[in-house]
């Protein structure tokens, strides 16, 4: 077995017991990179020289017989929206390209002084509005279980990256499924915890109230030790929660008895899967069989919240992209005067789905609109938290589709937005309700491709979501866990 | 009832500051009349008297002490400015005779 093969925790274990060094590790993965990436493009940037440096130094401090975090010497790949001190970081825009962070984000600066060597910046949809990653400025990520299909989005890189062993674990963001949505077509894990679980601090902002640092894993326990590091109160983000962070690892333990899990039942299932609903039914009979106390419940504004998200989004990106105007950073365009200058940086800067949603947003904060747009769906917001605050009277979990699809053709729904934008119908409204939501591996589709299911529970129980999706790993019957990539071994690349 | 985008792209690409290239607003305009069509089901369902939400947090405003803090140096903030000059950021002349005219 390839070091590259293993899990954050096992790795971690291998580390501190002395069986390995954090520079083989990231040796391991590098050379993994090199192998795979050429084919799949999940890095906008990487950083090898810098990841064996931190290895060499955590290498050296524990032979000093210093006390170190469980996951120093474990390497991570961050999405390209998270800002790291001194390394690029371009939201996969040309308007950034160039851009250097004059400061760390609070979870990139977790992750360093924990010791966790950086191998990279992970590609994703321009400033993270997509659901396939055929927005980046740069290049598509494509999807490891057929690299003719998308590997889903925002955070297609993150979970490519952990899927294919390029990571053992991602940084990602969810804004409106970013990191659920790419995890249940790729066919890993990935949390979005509570909105202010995770400081938002250098998160390049898209939409401020949805926004989320999320992760991005192999499994329940190694997003645990994860969450550990980066979850907590940050006073530069005034919308995190001073709640005390609790050991996420704990509690992890077998054994359902008791819990109250409500499989939700949407008002339509247009454009579903069939296999997919199939996933969902058998896992909740799994979760029967094991102790559960199951039953049904109705999110009967699911299509709403799609139209909501669809306003709300775009409104506050619109207000947020305001400061791209080619002055203080970025891209500029060159002459004319102060509003032509601006314009015109704008209108070379930004892809076409960004220009889309800061059209949407314009127009539905502008005068004579406001209330019946954005007004209207902020309302039906408060209405979608009080249809999950029903449902969390009578039960701890929801239990649903990650994806109302496995992973679909590149270019396939790229000329049209409502067809993408329908992608994410299954984590939208956790988003617009604030509460953690987590994508778990639930099978394969006849296709081959895997498919996710969905967890959702009350605000800050993100432990009862890592303690079901432990329980659904247990009884995974079905291989392989891992894409084959006979494509990368055939040593043909791809375009 | 569809939303006709046509006549507001002119409109809305100014306010947002977006130059936009003849074929781009023809084809903006059709995605966002369907876009916004789909948007508007959310006006079937009754909010009277509902409360927006902004923010799922329940946080009070928080302010610091006013307090003067270590902050970055200035050629760390500087450091991305395309065009500055002797620790200034340049910006183009924002009044000229010829700004006036045009209003």
């Amino acid at each position: 077995m390839q070091l590259y093969e293993h899990t954050a925790f096992e790795l971690s274990r291998m580390l501190q017991s002395g069986e390995v060094s954090s520079v083989e590790v990231v040796r391991s993965f590098l050379e993994r990179i090199d192998e795979v990436d050429p084919h799949l493009k999940a890095f906008i940037t990487q950083t090898p020289v810098t990841a064996l440096d931190t290895a060499g130094e955590i290498d050296n401090r524990r032979m000093r017989g210093e006390v170190l975090h469980p996951l120093a010497g474990v390497p991570v790949a961050v999405k390209d929206n998270i800002s790291t001190i001194d390394l690029r970081t371009t939201c996969a825009s040309r308007i950034l390209e160039d851009y250097i962070p004059p400061f760390d984000a609070t979870a990139a600066a977790a992750i360093k002084s924990a010791g966790m060597p950086i191998l990279g910046k992970t590609n994703l949809d321009e400033f993270a509005m997509g659901s396939s990653t055929e927005n980046s400025a740069f290049f598509p990520t494509r999807n490891p279980w057929d690299p003719e299909l998308v590997p889903g989005g925002s955070s297609g890189g993150s979970v490519v990256a952990v899927a294919t062993g390029m990571a053992p674990l991602a940084l990602g963001s969810d804004t409106g499924g970013s990191i659920r949505q790419p995890a249940s077509l790729c066919g890993v894990t990935g949390l979005r915890p509570t909105y202010g679980r995770v400081s938002r601090y250098g998160l390049i902002a898209f939409a401020s109230s949805l926004d989320q640092i999320g992760v991005v894993s192999l499994n329940a326990v190694d997003s645990a030790l994860l969450m550990n590091l980066i979850a907590g109160y940050d006073p530069l983000d005034s919308t995190s929660l001073p709640d005390a962070v609790p050991d996420y690892t704990a509690g992890l333990e077998p054994g359902l008895n008791g819990l109250r899990v409500g499989v939700i039942r949407y008002s339509s299932t247009k454009g579903f899967d069939p296999e997919v609903t199939e996933t969902v039914q058998k896992a909740a009979s799994l979760l029967e069989e094991h102790g559960a106390e199951v039953g049904e419940v109705s999110l009967s504004l699911t299509d709403y919240g799609l139209s909501a998200y669809y306003l709300i989004a775009p409104s506050e990106a619109s207000s947020n992209l305001g400061r791209y105007d080619g002055i203080r950073y970025g891209f500029s365009a060159d002459g004319g005067n102060i509003e032509a200058m601006f314009s015109r940086t704008r209108g070379e800067g930004f892809g076409p789905e960004v220009k889309r949603r800061i059209m949407i947003g314009t127009y539905a904060l502008s005068a004579g609109y406001y209330d019946a747009y954005y007004l209207k769906a902020m309302k039906v917001r408060t209405l979608i938290r009080r249809e999950y605050e029903e449902a969390f009277k009578k039960y701890d979990v929801l239990l649903g589709a990650a994806s109302p699809t496995p992973a679909f053709k590149i270019g396939e729904k790229a000329d049209d937005p409502l067809q993408m934008y329908l992608s994410d119908v299954c984590n939208i409204t956790d988003s617009l309700a604030g509460v953690p939501s987590l994508a778990v591996p639930g099978g394969f589709h006849s296709s081959g491709l895997p498919l996710g299911l969905q967890l959702t529970a009350r605000p800050l129980q993100e432990h009862l979501l890592l303690k079901t999706a432990r329980f659904f790993e247990e009884n995974r019957k079905q291989a392989p866990l891992r894409p084959s990539l006979d494509y990368v071994e055939g040593g043909k690349r791809q375009q | 009832m569809p939303v006709d985008f046509g006549k507001e792209v002119d409109y809305v690409a100014r306010l947002a500051r977006l130059a936009l290239e003849p074929e781009e607003k023809t084809r903006l305009a059709g995605q966002l009349s369907d876009i916004l069509e789909t948007a508007r089901r959310i006006q079937e369902l009754d909010t009277a008297g509902v409360e927006p939400t902004s923010h799922v947090t329940e946080l009070p405003a928080l302010l610091r002490e006013d307090k003067v803090r270590p902050s970055l140096p200035l050629n760390r903030v500087l450091q991305n400015v395309p065009q500055r000059e002797k620790g200034f950021v340049k910006v183009p002349q924002i009044t000229s005779p010829e700004l006036e005219q045009e209003k």
